[in-house]
């Protein structure tokens, strides 16, 4: 009756067989507004837990709007791996911990170009709860050493961050246990 | 505070500090076992003016991305005297794309111009301190780390490149110079090691 296509990035066509089963104009003009509106909910859902960064200054701002809070900032990308076997312990840290001042975010560095083939189907598929940033600014050289002059540049490899403290490792975590106590160690440095 | 992390970070067996080589450090000759079954050094090209060492690996998408890359330069750089050697540091047991056996269907796939090495035991990686691929060391004609990281600023796009920060590397030295800068750093996937 009517499909999306997805051209390119964000824009989407409706298209609407007006030859379809639905004689009434009413009720057409009902049913596209219901598709519409279903379909607006979805993606701004997608979107709202995916905001851009076009540089790792403004995103490191974001971490200094509260300077009791910790943040839990973990750099991942879903055709890492290691990265996709460690996540499911910040989502658990980020729902056990929901009101506490600590806040995960998940820095996603996929590529520009699977932001909707494979980035937003990934945290809808895994209802990610925890807050998933994109960095656009890929020209790595340029801020790499600015989350920490230990990074190599390989992920995953989580910042913790709470005013002008941080610590950062460049491993993946092997149990959520693991990163538990990393996290409670630096919180009460 | 500082030394209290690190007695933490030892407890937790995490180690951030990298023992392997830094620029200006002379690079220690290897032996590995290259694709046609046979086992190649620095030293098998006395010619060399130069060496592009380039860890790499068949499955992680950034060294994917390089591939075509590393072909255009090894054409480009040999025929001027430096040598590319990539080296697979993972552990196939880890990552089964890694195995020898899949090295030698991928470079066949990919036509490589280059030895395309086999670091088994993974003795190798460590001494250079390679913790990802991609992840390149160029050294000169006595060995020596002359630089330390990318090949460019844009994995992604190879067409929106505005940085060749090995190819100025090489241009450097080939001008007596050092390079500058002499690292670099990009992202890359971590190499894969048994637990």
């Amino acid at each position: 009756m009517f499909s999306i296509i997805d051209a390119n990035k964000g824009i989407y066509v409706i298209l609407f067989n007006t030859k379809d089963v639905y004689p009434l104009k009413k009720s057409r003009t009902l049913i596209l507004l219901l598709c519409l509106s279903t379909l607006l909910i979805t993606m701004s859902k997608a979107q709202q837990r995916l905001v851009t960064f076009e540089s790792y200054a403004s995103l490191e701002k974001s971490f200094h709007l509260s300077s009791d809070t910790t943040y839990v900032v973990n750099f991942w990308a879903t055709w890492c791996k290691p990265c996709v076997q460690e996540l499911p312990y910040f989502e658990q840290f980020n729902t056990e911990n929901k009101n506490k001042a600590v806040k995960v975010v998940l820095v996603s560095l996929d590529f520009a170009k699977q932001i909707d083939s494979h980035l937003i189907p990934f945290i809808e598929k895994r209802k990610l709860t925890s807050q998933v940033v994109f960095m656009a600014d890929k020209n790595y050289n340029q801020w790499l050493n600015k989350v920490s002059p230990e990074w190599s540049g390989s992920i995953p490899a989580t910042l913790l961050l709470r005013g002008q403290q941080r610590t950062f490792v460049e491993q993946e975590f092997d149990s959520a246990e693991e990163l538990n106590t990393w996290i409670h160690s630096f919180i009460k440095s | 505070m500082f030394l209290l992390f690190s007695i933490l970070f030892n407890l937790l067996g995490i180690h951030p500090s990298n023992t392997g080589y830094q620029v200006g450090d002379q690079a220690a000759d290897f032996s590995l076992k290259n694709i046609d079954g046979k086992m190649v050094s620095m030293s098998s090209f006395p010619k060399a003016k130069g060496y592009i060492i380039v860890f790499t690996c068949n499955h992680c998408p950034y060294a994917v991305m390089y591939e075509d890359r590393l072909v255009e330069l090894s054409k480009k750089y040999t025929a001027k005297g430096y040598q590319l050697i990539a080296i697979n540091p993972n552990d196939p047991a880890v990552k089964p794309d890694d195995s020898y056996d899949k090295m030698i269907v991928r470079a066949k796939e990919k036509s490589f111009t280059f030895p395309y090495l086999f670091d088994e035991g993974q003795q190798i990686y460590p001494k250079f301190g390679a913790t990802k691929t991609p992840h390149v060391f160029l050294l000169d004609k006595q060995k020596t780390v002359k630089y330390i990281g990318a090949i460019d600023n844009n994995a992604e796009d190879a067409a929106a490149v505005t940085e060749r920060y090995l190819e100025n590397a090489i241009a450097a030295l080939e001008s007596g110079k050092n390079p500058e800068p002499a690292v670099t750093k990009a992202i890359g996937c971590s190499i894969k090691v048994k637990k």
